[in-house]
Order: structure tokens, then sequence, then C-alpha cells
């Protein structure tokens, strides 16, 4: 019963004209930093660069794919999680609204198993607008700027990574990245099951990513301890693999706060989901 | 075999927040029911069928499908039900069959693309196959209701007001088709409806609830047929006709409505005598109109 409503959840997601609107603006956004880098970039980084470019030993073009999928990931992460929540918010609560839930509730499917293929829904969403932006950056990127070291400006400096050092760096970092999106995504599903429309669970997701960035960007000593738990402390660190050395062990408590926030969010909301009256 | 009960709902009771939607509602229902749930707006039909469906949790009371609770046997019970709650709604950006594909496909039994298409022409939407249900009017949403109500070939059907928003052919297709499920499949219907009239053509047992509370259940034939009338009058002199029924018809009950109007409680064999001595007597009987007892009852239900 799980594969077959997750099958269904799938059909519904493809339907959907804004399941595509995500795709579209990630594409168009992507391909805008493409071309005005194509055009303009030289200038745009070479106030960067030019004092370096005498005394270091650089291989190849400073511009060149690497690095413009570096620039693509850092401008872009803080807004495809609009473009999750536009999505994955509507799960639940888009068929609260539409009546639909009332249709799917009075079928020999527990509530637990709907909550469950909506999570895998999401998720497979998620990844597939992962790997599209990875596509986009990082190979038409390569296509189009050429291979090269990646220069990166890091707290405590400037690294140079080498050309043949970067491809697993790239890997793991969107695999980072993959799952502070999933988080994302749980988030806003979660929400989802609270809501009978689909506009709430969006906006309350992107509030709350706002009011926690601001929290963890506050130089206030009193968050200073709840910071490290924050969802959207861990977003940016993707970049932590562009480091030298990786620092493995801020990664491993990264990714493991990510964890616990997905596992306790689908929690909630299959726990939600059951108790709730089907009113709709 | 015959008397099995497929529904057992006792005491049922359902609060939202502090308003009691149900209070105490009970009633059950047979195999090869076509069984009629009767009551006025907000009466809380709606309300009891969510609770025979696991949509809403039940503050009290007990509900059995098919012998067993439901709490406990919820997803092998679903399976043998079809039902409608209220209105159908379906996914507006995707077709007719796809939408039916989808409802089949956690329905519990393996329904064919060609049972798919088959149910459609049944219906009467062959052709909007492949047409999005955005586009459907209200009679054709409830047709494709219909058909996913049918598809997975449940043993009870529940319709929750099937025919509200359908013109007057699409009523008596639903009527007709509801006949023929009860005839040729012996399936068992449960139908709710705030229309008498409706129930007493198509089921043969019934339930009336008000305010939240069941209040009379019971055959539809022996119910409307009990031997009490109830005569609505109009004469020109009420003390003369207030004396004929004391003198004359001492089993009859009466109330005085206004100085022309009078209800009179009566056996239905004694209607026709009646008239007939008030014309005797001199009384012109402006006009008269019969109701039966249960119909006038339900009529009070409504207006109070
Ligand atoms: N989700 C809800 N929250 C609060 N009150 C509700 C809710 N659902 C129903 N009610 C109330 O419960 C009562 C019964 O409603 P219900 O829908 O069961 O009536 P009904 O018999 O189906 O009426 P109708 O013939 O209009 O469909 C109504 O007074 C209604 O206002
Ligand atoms: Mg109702």
């Amino acid at each position: 019963m799980l594969l077959k409503n997750t099958y269904n959840e799938f059909i519904k997601i493809l339907a959907k004209p804004r399941s595509y609107l995500g795709i579209g603006a990630l594409t168009l956004l992507v391909l805008l930093i493409l071309f005005a880098m194509k055009a303009d970039g030289k200038s745009f980084i070479s106030f960067v660069t030019a004092s370096f470019e005498q005394t270091l030993s650089f291989n190849g073009n400073i511009l060149n794919g690497n690095l413009i999928a570096f620039i693509i990931l850092q401008m872009l992460i803080v807004h495809i999680p609009l473009l999750v929540s536009l999505v994955t918010g509507d799960l639940i609560s888009g068929e609260a609204a539409m009546g639909t839930i009332r249709m799917m509730a009075t079928k020999p499917i527990s509530r637990t198993q709907i909550v469950l293929s909506k999570f895998i829904a999401g998720a497979v969403y998620t990844f597939i607008l992962t790997l599209w932006l990875g596509f986009l950056a990082l190979i038409v990127g390569k296509w189009m700027f050429g291979s090269g070291d990646l220069i990166v400006l890091n707290s405590d400096g400037l690294v140079i990574l080498k050309e043949q050092d970067i491809l697993w760096r790239y890997g793991l970092s969107f695999g980072v990245a993959y799952l502070a999106l999933l988080t994302i995504s749980t988030l806003s599903i979660c929400l989802s099951a609270f809501a009978e429309n689909s506009i709430g669970p969006i906006v309350s997701t992107m509030s709350i990513i706002i009011l926690f960035t601001i929290i963890g960007t506050l130089d206030v000593s009193v968050f200073d301890s709840i910071k490290p738990f924050l969802f959207t402390t861990h977003m940016a660190s993707w970049r932590s693999f562009f480091e030298d050395p990786v620092p493995w062990t801020t990664i491993r408590n990264s990714v493991s706060i990510l964890v616990i926030h997905n596992i306790v969010l689908v929690l909630i909301a299959v726990y939600k989901f059951n108790k709730k009256d089907i009113t709709s | 075999m015959e008397n099995t009960e497929i529904i057992k709902v006792q005491h049922l009771a359902k609060n939202f927040g502090s308003f009691q939607a149900v209070k105490d509602v009970s009633f059950t229902v047979n195999k090869g029911d076509v069984f009629g749930f009767l009551g006025p707006n907000g009466a809380g039909k709606s309300t009891t069928i969510r609770c025979m469906l696991s949509l809403i949790k039940p503050d009290n009371g007990q509900i059995q499908l098919f012998g067993k609770d439901l709490n406990k046997h919820r997803n092998e019970i679903l399976s043998k039900v079809g039902s409608i709650i209220e209105k159908p709604d379906f996914y507006r950006y995707l077709s007719a069959e796809k939408n039916l594909a989808i409802f089949a496909r956690i329905s519990g039994k393996d329904v064919s693309k060609r049972e798919i298409a088959e149910m459609l022409d049944f219906v009467g939407l062959n052709g909007r196959n492949r047409d999005k249900v955005g586009g459907f009017s209200h009679g054709m949403k409830q047709r494709l209701g219909i058909a996913q109500t049918l598809l997975h070939q449940p043993d009870l059907i529940v319709l929750d007001e099937p025919t509200t928003g359908l013109d007057p052919q699409g009523i008596v297709e639903i009527r007709n088709l509801i006949l023929r499920l009860k005839s040729e499949q012996n399936k068992t219907v449960i139908l709710s409806s705030h229309q008498l009239s409706e129930i007493e053509l198509i089921s043969n047992r019934m339930v009336i609830i008000n305010k939240g509370q069941s209040i009379i259940e019971g055959d539809v034939k022996e119910l409307l047929n009990a031997q009490e009338m109830v005569v609505q009058l109009e004469v020109n002199d009420m003390e003369k006709t207030i004396n004929v029924l004391k003198i004359r018809f001492e089993s009859a009950s009466f109330k005085q409505i206004n100085e022309r109007i009078i209800e009179v409680n009566i056996e239905k064999q004694l209607v026709p005598s009646l008239n007939q001595t008030l014309v005797q007597e001199g009384v012109e009987v402006h006009a008269m109109e019969p109701k039966r007892k249960l119909e006038d009852f339900f009529m009070k239900i409504i207006q109070s």
C-alpha cells in the first residue's frame, strides 16, 4: 500500500503545474547567472583575485566551471527552499483544501502510510531538484567555462584546491546540501499536516527559515546556546567540504542535527495526521 | 444469512469543541438493505457517516461493520466499502480515468484499465475519460463519484446525499442505479437524505435522526402505513366541526390551528366518513389535506 500510494503521489506531483515552476525557476536563475558570468565574469572576479594572480601557483583560468558552480550554490541555496516548499507544503494541506484527502482517508490505507508516502514523494522531488541544480551548475558550468583549480575564500583565508581534488568535494557537498533541503521539505510537509490551505505551510516554512537565519546571524549571547541546534545553521555546511583540511567533525555534527530534525518532523506529522479529524 | 448485520452503530456521540454534533445515534443495517438515513440539515448525518468511515473519531459509542469493530479492523472493513461523503472531490488537474486509477490503486483490489473505462461508460461519462476533472460540471463529478464508489466492487455502499445538485433525470438515474445494485448484486446501501419522499421511494428500512439523536428506526412501509393519519381541515364553522369530532369520532384527537383550520389525528379508514359527516351537518369543507403520521412528524421536526 505504501508503494502504491507513493506511486500515486508521483503521478500527482508530475501533473501539478507548480512542480515545474520550481524546476523552471531554478533553470532560469542558473542560466541567468551563467550568462552574466560569461558576459561580464572577468571584471566581477578580477578585483578579488588580481593581487593574487601573480603570487600564487594556479592552474588554468580562475573563472572556470568549478568556481561558477561554487558561486551558483552559494547564491541559490537561500532561494531553493522556497521552490521546495512550494511543492511539499501543498502535499497534505492542498488535498485538504481540495477535499481529496477525505476520499483518500476512506480507503484501506492507514493514515501513517498516507503521510509516509508523501514524505517519500517530497524527498524524491527535492532530490531531483538538487540533482538538476548540480547538473546545471557543475556540468553546464564546466561545459561553458572549462575546468581548472578552484579558488575559495573561507573564513580563515584563501584556499586553492587542485582541479583533480575537487569532484569528490562537490559530490559530498551536494549530498549535504540535499540533506539540508530535505529538512525544508520535511518541515513543510509537517506544517502541511496542520493546515487546511496550501499557502499557510509555504509561508510558515519560509518564515521559520527567515526567523532562524536571523537568530543565527544575530551576535547576541542569549542565542548562542540554541544556534548550534537550528537547522538553518547547518544549511551552509556543504561549504565545509571546500576547506582544507575538511573539518569532518563539524560536518558529522551538522549531518546528525539535520537527520534528527528530519526524524522528529516526520514523527510529529505522523502523530498529528493520525489524530486529526478530517472534516473538509 | 439473511439479517446479517452489516452496520451496527450504538450510542454514537461526537463533539466539536463544546458543540454536540452527535449526541446519541444508534441504528442497524442488515445485509441487502437500502437503508435510509433521514434527518434535517445539521442533524448529524454527515458526522455519523464520517465516524463510520474512520474520518473522525467518535467521543463515545461503538461502530461495527461486517460484524467487526471499526477501530480494530479498519483496513479490512474499508476495502469492502465504497462511499461518497457530502460531495465527491477529485484532482482537478488529472483526467477522469487517472482520478479513478488513483483511488482504485489504494482501494485494496486490483482494477484494470478496462474496468475503469467500463465504469466510466456505466455512469454515462464515456468520451470524457481523458478530460480533466477541473472542467466537469457538478453533476458530472457526482457521476464520477458514483464510479469511484463502485469501482472496487464493495459490498457496502455509503452515499451521503447522492442526489444534491443533480437534475431530475440524474436523480431518477441514481435512484434506479441504487435499486439495481440491490436487486442484481445484493449490495447493501445506506443513503442519507433530508427528504422523506426520496427515502420512501427506494429504502426498505430507515432511521430518522434529529439534533444528533436517532428517534425512530424501522421498516419504511410499516412506519409510513401506520393506520393513523393527520388530516388538516379548512372549514367555515369551527364550533360545529369540533362538536362533530367530539360526538361522532371519539377516537380522534384534534388541535385547532386557527378559526378556520383544524388538525385531526384519525384512523385512515375513518377519513371518508369524517368528510361525509361534516357535509351532512352543514359544514362547508374548503380544503382537506391528509398527511401520513410520519410525514407530519418529520415536517414538524424540520420546522421546529
Ligand atoms: N468540523 C466541524 N466543526 C464544528 N461543527 C461542525 C463540524 N462539522 C459539523 N459540525 C456541526 O455539526 C452539526 C451536524 O452536522 P452534519 O454535517 O453532520 O449535519 P447533516 O445532518 O449532514 O446536515 P446536512 O443535511 O446539512 O448535510 C451541524 O450543526 C454542524 O454545524
Ligand atoms: Mg450532510
